[in-house]
């Protein structure tokens, strides 16, 4: 089936089978290799994009139901210039990254988190970031990162 | 230029990982895996069970696929042992054909032109399976009812350490026992396994594998197979976390190399999750029973540890791993009497192999449960006890009764920064005052010391070659293989100290055996004093020899040639700035105008392990209603050495921490009696998140080891191998009122809820 939409700003139009999932869609059709699959049951977040804006796993929608839509994922994040996004650098600052597996969903859902939530609490950031996991576990300094985010835009 | 050394420098790694994010194997896009074929495993569904037949017929007609492979198919025997002392009548065969032993076990192979084609044709496959009796736990295992293996005649895969006797606690005034489930956890590194093959130009196979350990990978494969080393090249790109699981190849990815040697098509394998929890190792799993005794003046004479470590169908490094435990069984006490033995023995799960601290955690969760054990019956605080114990900082090196020769240390100190960092006399009257009102959320307090050893169990090596080129850029090649450990960075800041070169003018290679043919990679928190030491000395050979061509290039003898780090120019030593001096690009020229390289090479041979330690205090809340156990707060104090990079050191002692507290209080992997895994996906499995855990209250101490010129030891894994008891204890701590005196892990609100209507049981029995 044909499918149109929008990714990181580029309009795309691909013939795909329906059953393809978005994130197999953005990987394998789309090259952006940066979202990750980590599990099967939506349960980890590597695979976090925006929609229209706002954070999804991308391995719990069809791509076909973003027929028209926005997306956004790690590859689009930084400024065309290079400029890092002000998430990606506070995740660089505060070592927010170890492996990077996780990264790109966690960076994703951090910056759609504090678009819904410009001035959470520690707390809020812990459970806002419930659905991405990371081995690692870097989960102090990547609340860090997203608080310090939180506060200089504040 | 200042020395980095110390410096809180951000990683050169990042800026990749965050804005294309990383190029792990299933990423690798090289053109020589164009048109590669996917493989797809089937795999047992039952624990133990003789296959009666395989019929593939359904798969070969599906859509899509190019090859089916069975175990007769490929006439290929047996795999490797990981571990070759253990018993080669355990050997897994590559692929099941006569008995399955675990659910998940691999018993066909099948190509496919598109990934989701395979997954499609697997559902063909018709195996027929005759039951055999199950094996489930180590405990049964031991009885050596049902045998595995019924060749070897017993389920025992290795045994360590000797019986002992009764009679070291023949002087003992208390003498306390327990029986302690290390309980089994699944690795669950966010990258599943995935390797990638394919012949190149050349005729030799090109190996992309998410691995620890790419040298030892090569060497595997090419001795399993007759090959000759230099016929494969192995690489490790971006690798999605390891913790341990990820050092050996499994006989799945020496498969892919095999088949695409077979077929010559490329291939792709990528598991799926739920294939990744059945079949990648499991870390832990030890049943121990630790006897403990001394004086109600709170010295303890004698300890004894019996560990039954289960080692999963196929024994391999997990069965290997009590050895470690028995090695640190003693902690950080300066006990007379140790005596530690063990068993690994075999049963219809996944193999065991190491997991974050692999070994070690073990032997600190016994004795630190210990120690709280004896000083509840004794009617001694935790922290009492345990100081009355401690090895003395005047007697390093310090060798246990169990053989390991510890550094240098100072117990005592981490043990007093830790209590003052939590607060403890503070934290034990809130205790006592919500004790006191008999509230319905109280607080447990857990304390854990710790001793580790790493780049262990023997003396270490490592090797690394510096090279400057004619640009003046320096390439360092490591045989250490990061996944997410920061190499590129540290290494780098370790070359720069040298070399007076910058940060951004080092490039840092490893992962590829053509680039660096010899290492032994990342595990055991190993890399940085040794890997880290070998770029060290390597370096400084390249200065040695810079020097003597920016010393012909200056006109002046070699003595008098001094490097200004600030500029990275060569001087004459005591010339102004401002007079001749020649740059490293002028020198690599020069260097390699006659002929020569500016490179050296450096092995780095440790005398010994080292032995980090430190202190860790947990804090929990308890809801005494429904069970659930909060962790409030985590202090901890980690000496590792002298730490090269705190932002990272930090990062390290964070992720070590985390895990230990999932081990503590959530994380388990789950068989039923028949073996069943039932904690197959993320959906089952309780993976830690971010919101189950505070952030972390980090006390900085630095003793330096005399063991390698950098000072350092492994920050790694000690953070799991304090924080687990630490938060085990607290857990134990808090439910002390209903009478508990040990609850074993995971700390899950189902079991505290049943530990205290236990005891609301026993309090009103003896009112009665």
């Amino acid at each position: 089936m044909d499918l149109s939409l929008s990714v990181n700003g580029e309009s795309q139009t691909h013939d795909i089978e329906p059953r393809t999932l978005l994130v197999h869609y953005l990987r394998e059709q789309c090259g952006l290799t940066g979202t990750n699959v980590g599990c099967d049951t939506s349960s980890c977040g590597a695979c976090t994009v925006h929609l229209d804006g706002r954070a999804v796993k991308s391995c719990t929608m069809l791509a076909l139901q973003a027929e028209g839509c926005e997306v956004t994922t790690i590859e689009g994040l930084a400024a065309p210039n290079g400029t890092l996004h002000p998430m990606q650098e506070a995740f660089r600052a505060h070592h927010g990254l170890q492996c990077g597996f996780c990264t790109p969903g966690m960076v994703m859902a951090a910056v759609s988190l504090l678009d819904e939530s410009p001035n959470p609490t520690e707390t809020d950031v812990r459970h806002g970031l419930e659905g991405n996991l990371c081995r690692c576990t870097g989960y102090h300094n990547i609340i860090q990162a997203v608080l310090a985010v939180s506060r200089e835009s504040s | 230029m200042a020395s980095l050394h110390g410096q809180r420098v951000v990683r050169q790694e990042d800026r990749a990982l965050l804005t294309r994010g990383g190029t792990y194997v299933a990423d690798v896009a090289d053109p020589l895996l164009d048109g590669a074929a996917h493989v797809t495993f089937v795999r047992s569904t039952m624990a133990h069970a003789r296959i009666t037949g395989i019929d593939v017929e359904g798969v070969r007609t599906a859509p899509g696929v190019v090859g089916v492979f069975t175990a007769a198919d490929l006439g290929l025997g047996f795999a490797p042992m990981a571990v070759p002392v253990l018993p080669p009548a355990m050997a897994r065969p590559w692929l099941a054909g006569e008995v399955v032993r675990f659910v998940g076990e691999p018993i066909v192979v099948i190509l496919t032109e598109r990934r989701d084609q395979g997954e499609d044709a697997a559902e063909q496959a018709i195996i027929d399976y005759e039951p055999l009796p199950v094996v489930a736990h180590p405990e049964d295992a031991r009885n050596d009812e049902v045998l595995l293996f019924p060749d070897h005649g017993s389920n025992t895969a290795a045994v360590f350490g000797d019986e002992g006797d009764a009679s070291e606690f023949a002087d003992c005034e208390v003498v306390v026992r327990e029986r302690l489930v290390n309980q089994r956890v699944a690795v669950a590194p966010l990258e599943v396994r995935s390797t990638a093959a394919a012949v190149g130009a050349d005729g030799r196979l090109n190996v992309w594998m998410s691995t620890q350990a790419p040298q030892s990978a090569r060497h595997a494969i090419t001795r399993a197979f007759g090959w000759e080393l230099d016929s494969v090249r192995l690489i490790a790109p971006d690798v999605g976390g390891g913790f341990g699981a990820k050092i050996g190849p499994y006989p799945e990815e020496m498969l892919v190399a095999w088949l695409v040697r077979h077929l010559g098509r490329p291939l792709r394998w990528l598991e799926t999750r739920s294939e990744n929890m059945v079949a990648m190792g499991h870390g832990r799993g030890q049943i121990q029973h630790i006897t403990i005794g001394g004086g109600r003046d709170g010295v303890v004479l004698a300890y004894r540890l019996d560990i039954l470590q289960d080692s999963g169908a196929y024994p391999s490094m997990g069965a290997f791993l009590p050895y470690m435990t028995r090695v640190m069984a003693a902690g950080v006490y300066a006990i007379p009497n140790v005596a530690c033995h063990a068993t690994s023995v075999v049963t219809n799960t996944m193999t065991t192999v190491a997991y974050r601290g692999a070994g070690r955690p073990e032997a600190t969760a016994a004795i630190e449960r210990a120690m709280d054990l004896f000083a509840a019956e004794i009617g001694m605080s935790p922290a009492e006890v345990r100081r009355r114990n401690l090895i003395d900082v005047a007697s390093f090196p310090h060798t246990t009764p169990t053989g390991a020769v510890y550094d240098i240390g100072d117990y005592r100190r981490a043990l007093d920064l830790v209590l003052d960092a939590a607060g403890y006399d503070e934290l034990l009257a809130e205790q006592a005052s919500r004790r006191a009102s008999g509230a319905v959320r109280q607080i447990g307090i857990g304390l854990a010391l710790y001793v580790e050893i790493t780049a262990g169990p023997t003396a270490g090596k490592e090797s690394a070659r510096v090279e400057i080129r004619p640009d003046g850029r320096a390439m360092v090649f490591t045989g250490t293989s990061p996944h997410g450990q920061g190499h590129e960075t540290s290494w780098a800041m370790i070359a720069s100290d040298v070399l007076g070169i910058g940060l951004d003018d080092i490039e840092v290679i490893h992962g590829d055996t053509d680039l660096v043919p010899r290492g032994m990679g990342t595990m055991g928190s190993r890399s940085l004093q040794l890997g880290g030491s070998a770029v060290l000395e390597a370096s400084e050979q390249v200065l040695d020899l810079a020097r003597r061509v920016a010393a012909e290039l200056l006109g002046v003898g070699v003595d008098d040639v001094v490097l200004d780090h600030d500029a990275g120019v060569f001087r004459q030593a005591h010339d102004a700035v401002g007079g001749a001096s020649v740059s490293w690009q002028q020198v690599a020229v020069a260097a390699a105008g006659e002929g020569g390289s500016l490179a050296a090479g450096a092995d780095f041979q440790a005398s010994t392990p080292t032995y980090p330690f430190g202190a860790h205090v947990a804090v929990v809340e308890l809801d005494s209603e429904t069970g659930l156990v909060t962790l409030d707060r985590f202090i901890a104090v980690d000496d590792a050495g002298r730490v090269l990079n705190p932002l990272i050191a930090e990062g390290q002692r964070h992720g070590g921490i985390a895990q230990g507290a999932a081990q503590a209080l959530c994380e388990e992997m789950v068989y039923d009696d028949d073996a069943n895994p039932l904690t197959t996906t993320f959906a089952d499995y309780t993976f830690i998140s971010a919101c189950e855990l505070p952030s972390f209250e980090l006390v900085a101490m630095e003793t330096p080891t005399p063991v390698n010129p950098l000072g350092a030891k492994g920050v790694g894994e000690s953070g799991t191998i304090g924080s687990t008891p630490a938060v085990q204890n607290a857990v134990v701590d808090a439910l002390s009122p209903w009478g508990v005196r040990h609850l074993d892990m995971p700390a899950t609100p189902q079991r505290v809820w049943r530990a205290i209507a236990a005891g609301h049981d026993l309090s009103s029995r003896q009112g009665t």
